[in-house]
């Protein structure tokens, strides 16, 4: 068989989702987030919602999401894209929207305007990588980082007394009543991605149907934060990031109290 | 037909105008002496008539950076505040500059430094015309004086915005929000569709809408040469913008032998003072820049020729003096007078200073 013979469409068995864009990640090898950005990608094109559909990018390692998911985009200063995400929707309600950040992002400098926007049952999508570290900045202490953890601002292991916990964030947004969705996801693993894909779609769906906030946590490895490989990161992750942040839906509701104010407003 | 004259605060003013200029939305955060603002919001619920949004939102941070994505969206957006509030929002600020968003800010100032005092200042002069946030940015800063330039200025701030592609800001003061005037409300214009808003903002991230290719909305840009071009072209724009946009209220300058420079409230109390003064034989007139930035340069340097000294009076410790000291460069004396934390100057301390410092009486 020849090489032209084949390449044909009938013998295609996986493709790039052409809401990806062909630009190369600069995310290091085994790093998650390339899985997410391809799986959020893929769900946006079996949906038919890439003209509908508005990113807004975080501050961290993924803040270049706008240059591989291809789709209207937003670059938001660290911490501030839940309150960006708000503003869209309510100024666009028939648009989708989602937020992707990271754990520095959204659980440390921009905890207010996550649990503000999720208290306010907007109707978006928030893409939530818990790495368990600041990938970006070089691997400092996040405020999801493990007890005994060492990273570069605690070089010895996080020390709890002076630190404080690993923070829960998904289940902490679990009693805010605004949000109607927060499930725990890996991308680890085939049978995990295709799990993960299929709660990407039921958020998106929720934020159409004006359910409230939908909250995607992945638990993900950023194997060169931690100073591992790729295959130990994923090991370790299972043994002891899983221990803490076990995977599951935590809450699948309707909200509790619609947002009657401004959410027919064009 | 021109609506009757009503009246109202500096503030109410400006939420009826707002709705009025066709704005999409506002989000702000509770702060005295500007909480009237979407109060009055929300009392005039502009969501069931126009369709603006209105949102409270969870702090000032927050309120700018949903104005930030709705002006990203090509919306017409705006939020307003008071001078702690105004300082959480120059992160937020610095980004909208850098992303050449169009949207207009109110700054309704107080007394400071720290939580300060309730009672009107000037004293964010630096903070409004010089940056605030980091980097090298300019605003448009309209400073108005009356309960009617509060009504007025909102449309003019959002077609500055939208032609330059630059955040407006309207620096005022808790005189102007807070007190009563007789004022002729704006007509209410027709917020724009959404068709009109892709025709005039292309670059909006209102969803690709069948364009063909993503809009991104950021202000990142890791190749030093590439940002300093973004720089430049931003310089070029202010550049621009100083020279054509340039508005002052002259006040009997034609035959003045001295000329006081002042804004907002401080003016109207400025044009008082000229009156004791003149009644006194002294020649004196006001010069009153309505743009902070730009400002006024050359009608200053322009007076400089013709008038023996300045006096500039500020509700400060002295601010603005110094960009009036910069333009006239030592030609002639500028001197200057002011209060602080609250206090209001009166015409008469405003007189009686001149003499003392320009006429050595
Ligand atoms: C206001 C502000 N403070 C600090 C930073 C520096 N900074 C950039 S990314 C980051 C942390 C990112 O960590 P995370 O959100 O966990 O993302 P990751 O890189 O791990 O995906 C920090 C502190 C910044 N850009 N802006
Ligand atoms: S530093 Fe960590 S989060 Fe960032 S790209 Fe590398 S592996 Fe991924
Ligand atoms: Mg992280």
């Amino acid at each position: 068989m020849t090489r032209e013979e084949i390449i044909k469409p009938e013998n295609l068995v996986y493709g790039k989702t052409k809401v990806l864009t062909d630009n190369i990640m600069h995310y290091c090898p085994g790093c998650s987030h390339g899985v997410i950005h391809k799986i959020i990608a893929e769900v946006i094109e079996e949906m038919g919602i890439q003209d509908q559909t508005v990113g807004v990018a975080p501050v961290g390692c993924s803040v270049f999401a706008y240059n591989y998911i291809d789709v209207d985009f937003q670059e938001a200063a660290h911490g501030r894209a839940p309150a960006l995400a708000t503003a869209i929707k309510r100024l666009m309600p028939d648009k989708y929207v989602f937020t992707y950040q990271g754990d520095g992002d959204l659980a440390a400098i921009g905890t207010a305007e996550t649990v503000h926007a999720c208290n306010r049952g907007e109707n978006i999508v928030i893409f939530f990588v818990n790495n368990g570290i600041y990938g970006m900045t070089g691997g400092q202490m996040a405020p999801t980082t493990l007890e005994g953890m060492k990273t570069a601002t605690c070089p010895y292991g996080r020390n709890t007394d002076l630190y404080g916990f690993p923070l829960r964030i998904s289940e902490l947004l679990e009693r805010v009543d605004g949000t109607c969705y927060i499930t725990r996801q890996s991308v680890h693993k085939v049978a995990n991605i295709l799990k993960a894909k299929k709660a990407i779609r039921k958020a998106f769906e929720n934020s159409m149907a004006g359910k409230g906030t939908s909250v995607i946590e992945f638990v993900s490895a950023c194997n060169t934060g931690w100073k591992m490989t790729p295959i130990k990161a994923n090991e370790w992750m299972e043994e002891h990031m899983f221990a803490k942040y076990p995977l599951g839906d935590i809450k699948d509701t309707e909200k509790k109290h619609y947002v009657e104010n401004n959410i027919n407003a064009r | 037909m021109k609506e009757e004259a009503r009246l109202m605060k500096g503030n109410e003013a400006f939420a009826h105008a707002a709705i009025r200029c066709g704005a999409d939305g506002y989000f702000g955060y509770p702060i005295t002496p500007q909480s009237e603002v979407m109060e009055t919001l929300q009392i005039l619920k502009p969501w069931e008539t126009t369709g603006m949004v209105v949102l409270q939102a969870e702090s000032e941070v927050s309120a700018i950076n949903m104005v930030y994505a709705g002006a990203s969206c090509g919306k017409m957006v705006l939020t307003s505040s008071s001078s702690p509030g105004v300082s959480l929002k120059q992160e937020g600020i610095s980004y909208i500059a850098a992303g050449e968003l169009p949207c207009l800010i109110l700054n309704c100032m107080r007394g400071g430094p720290g939580l300060g005092t309730i009672q009107p200042s000037q004293a964010d002069y630096f903070q409004s015309v010089k940056g605030g946030g980091h980097g090298d940015y300019h605003m448009i800063v309209l400073a108005p004086c009356s309960v009617q330039e509060m009504a007025d200025f909102p449309s003019l701030a959002f077609e500055l915005a939208f032609k330059y592609r630059n955040p407006v800001l309207m620096l005022t003061d808790g005189v102007v929000g807070q007190m009563m005037e007789k004022v002729v409300l704006p007509e209410q214009k027709p917020r724009r569709t959404m068709e009109e808003v892709v025709k005039q903002c292309p670059w909006a991230t209102t969803g690709r809408m069948g364009r063909g290719n993503s809009n991104v909305m950021t202000t990142l840009e890791l190749v030093p040469e590439k940002m300093e071009d973004r720089n430049t072209l931003l310089q070029k724009k202010y550049k621009l913008i100083e020279e054509n946009e340039v508005r002052v209220e002259e006040y009997h300058l034609d035959d003045a032998e001295y000329a006081m420079v002042a804004f907002g409230s401080t003016a109207r109390i400025c044009k008082s003072a000229c009156e004791i003064l003149r009644a006194e034989g002294i020649k004196v007139g006001v010069l009153r820049p309505i743009t902070l930035f730009p400002f006024p340069k050359k009608q200053i340097s322009d007076l400089a020729k013709k008038v023996k000294g300045f006096l500039t009076v500020e509700m400060s410790a002295g601010q603005m003096v110094e960009d009036v000291r910069l333009v006239v460069n030592g030609a002639k004396p500028v001197e200057f007078y002011g209060r602080q934390g609250g206090m209001i100057p009166t015409a008469e301390e405003i007189a009686e200073s001149f003499k003392a410092q320009l006429l050595k009486k």
